[in-house]
């Protein structure tokens, strides 16, 4: 895996766009065919998309089935693994895969006992560890030889780097196709285990193994996105895009296919404002999926608020002719 | 690097004649009391994830405050108390609610990133804040440490009584006339505060352990809740200093060491129960089998 040290990156990239670019201009054509000119762009605009689209329609099962968390956890587990490929000398996206695949699994067998609660506490008791670990194994690396004293190597896997991709995004697309597949393949009998486990499980549908190929799957959908956005970051798209579906339509396809539609959105978006501005495009994305989001909850609550008040001023008219 | 000589006592000498050594550990020993009282209820209320969050929320203001010049313990205290009463005005009842705590962990993570990469006095700040330090605490962080834990305490003091009834059975002390909801909302904030000064120690992404892990164990050993705290805060110490003096001399962060010896206390307890609740169903089962034998 390519992790180059995002900021001398996006220093470089910034310098180099300052001289040869020109600025947005309103017309919208001339600014995309420019930004597609190049090589990185298209790169990063081929990765983003493959990466959206999984991480829309895995963060929606993952909203669905209250296994925030959890995801979260998977996103920050693969940290360690990154470091402990890095020390072996392996390629860290072995190291990514297998910690991401194992998580995925361990976590599934944590949430099988217990109540929510104690769910919560071992969730967070693995994450902790697996951080913990993520650290030294940072610490042994930058201690040692191999390193060269270069330590962004860290930072390259907490906070990825889209506009870095070029030549690993056929990795991240082929992976993306194959995650998609087999969401989709699965989507009918994991919608059914996750709205009614129990009806689900005397209909003869294998919850529990459905259950660990979810989990074992977001790992994946994780995994692949490391490179591009960051093992913090990629939890983002995964559940900001499907908690706005979720509450603008209530038909389970529907709100699936919206989830992967904004997260493509969100993607999109965030790299083209970061080509044109000096921000960097993960945040963009963060802050446009989260603004959305607060936008939704806003608008929801006031029309909520509104037809209470119809209602009550139809209630109050109501006892007026009936008292009349 | 320095060896341990195995002679305990010397070795304690050779720790504490550092002096970025002792203040470390008056910083931690003060940090982990005040973690393991608030760690009870972190447990108690099923906190874990909102707790996380609230660090990552410091993460950004590490950052933010780094990057316009601000100090930093500040910049942490604004940030994870705004983040504390943000987050509790936003979610009802936090427990459970995953999905709006899950958002404000993602938007803090992208804010901290933001200011990380416009403030480009890169690598090694960001570890510090991610991971821990513990060669950079001051004596004006230690103060601040000192005075945090007596204000977190005393509040926990004044709370402790109606948090403990509003965590175990919110429904109860509701119609008992609690506001469940303010009294959520203040614990956050107590939190926030715990955690902002926590962090400069341990680190964003390992304060966590050690805001949950005490409790966890202490919880599975004992149910009655004084003693519960009690031994939180025992742990709480233990995992603290063992970590620090492990870092002495080896060359790794703190935080990696305390999050080893947490969780490897936390599986202990769980297997342990595990082995010992297996044990009883066996003998509940050849206690079953055993009048049939008389029958026959």
């Amino acid at each position: 895996m390519n992790l180059v040290n995002l900021t001398s990156l996006s220093a470089h990239l910034s310098l180099l766009l300052a001289s040869s670019i020109q600025p947005f201009s309103w017309n919208l054509l001339a600014d995309i065919q420019q930004m597609l000119q190049f090589d990185f762009m298209r790169a990063a605009f081929l990765a983003g998309t493959a990466i959206a689209l999984v991480a829309g329609l895995a963060g929606y099962f993952v909203v669905l089935r209250h296994q925030v968390f959890a995801s979260d956890t998977l996103s920050h587990m693969v940290f360690a693994g990154a470091m402990g490929a890095a020390l072996l000398g392996v390629n860290a996206f072995l190291g990514v895969y297998a910690v991401a695949i194992a998580g995925g699994l361990a976590l599934n067998g944590l949430g099988w006992r217990g109540s929510a609660r104690e769910r919560d506490i071992a969730t967070g008791m693995v994450m902790a560890w697996m951080l913990g670990l993520g650290a030294l194994l940072l610490g042994i690396y930058a201690t040692s030889s191999i390193a060269n004293g270069n330590t962004a190597i860290g930072a390259g896997v907490l906070f990825g780097s889209i506009l870095g991709v070029a030549g690993q995004e056929w990795i991240i697309v082929i992976a993306g196709i194959v995650t998609i597949l087999a969401l989709l393949a699965m989507a009918r009998p994991l919608l059914f285990a996750s709205l009614d486990p129990e009806t689900a499980q005397a209909r003869g549908v294998p919850v529990r193994l459905l259950g660990a190929l979810f989990l074992l799957l977001v790992g994946v959908s994780v995994a692949e996105a490391v490179p591009a956005v960051g093992a913090l970051l990629i939890f983002a798209l995964l559940v900001a895009p499907a908690a706005i579906a979720q509450r603008l339509v209530k038909r389970p396809y529907a709100a699936l296919a919206l989830s992967a539609l904004l997260a493509l959105l969100f993607t999109w978006l965030g790299l083209t404002l970061g080509f044109y501005t000096p921000y960097p495009v993960s945040f963009l994305i963060t802050a446009l999926a989260f603004v959305t989001y607060l936008l939704v909850v806003a608008a929801q609550r006031l029309r909520q608020f509104a037809t209470r008040r119809r209602f009550s001023n139809s209630n109050t008219i109501l006892t007026h002719t009936a008292g009349g | 690097m320095i060896m341990p000589s195995w002679n305990l006592i010397v070795d304690w000498q050779t720790i504490f004649h550092y002096s970025f050594m002792r203040t470390a550990f008056l910083a931690g020993t003060a940090m982990a009391i005040m973690a393991g009282v608030i760690s009870y209820f972190v447990v108690l209320r099923g906190m874990a994830f909102a707790s996380h969050t609230l660090a990552n929320i410091g993460f950004a203001g590490a950052a933010g405050a780094a990057l316009i010049g601000m100090n930093l313990s500040i910049g942490l205290l604004a940030f994870t108390v705004a983040g504390a009463l943000g987050m509790g005005a936003l979610g009802r009842r936090l427990y459970g609610n995953d999905l709006v705590v899950g958002l404000v962990l993602a938007i803090s993570l992208g804010a901290g990133y933001l200011f990380i990469s416009l403030y480009h006095g890169y690598a090694t700040n960001l570890y510090a804040i991610l991971f821990g330090q513990i060669v950079g605490i001051t004596w004006s962080q230690v103060f601040i440490t000192f005075a945090t834990g007596i204000v977190s305490l005393l509040a926990m003091g004044l709370l402790y009584r109606r948090l403990l009834f509003a965590s175990l059975d919110a429904e109860s002390a509701e119609a008992k006339g609690l506001r469940v909801q303010w009294l959520s909302l203040a614990f956050l904030v107590v939190l926030g505060l715990v955690i902002a000064v926590a962090l400069q120690i341990v680190g964003v992404l390992l304060i966590f352990a050690l805001l949950v892990a005490p409790a966890a164990v202490a919880e599975r050993l004992t149910s009655r809740p004084p003693l519960a705290i009690g031994l939180s805060v025992l742990l709480a110490l233990f995992f603290t200093w063992g970590g620090l003096a492990l870092s002495f001399y080896l060359p790794y962060p703190p935080g990696s060491f305390i999050t080893t010896l947490a969780f490897a206390a936390y599986v202990v307890v769980r297997f342990g129960d595990g082995l010992r609740s297996l044990v009883r169903h066996r003998r509940k089962l050849s206690a079953i089998e055993q009048p049939e034998g008389w029958a026959a």
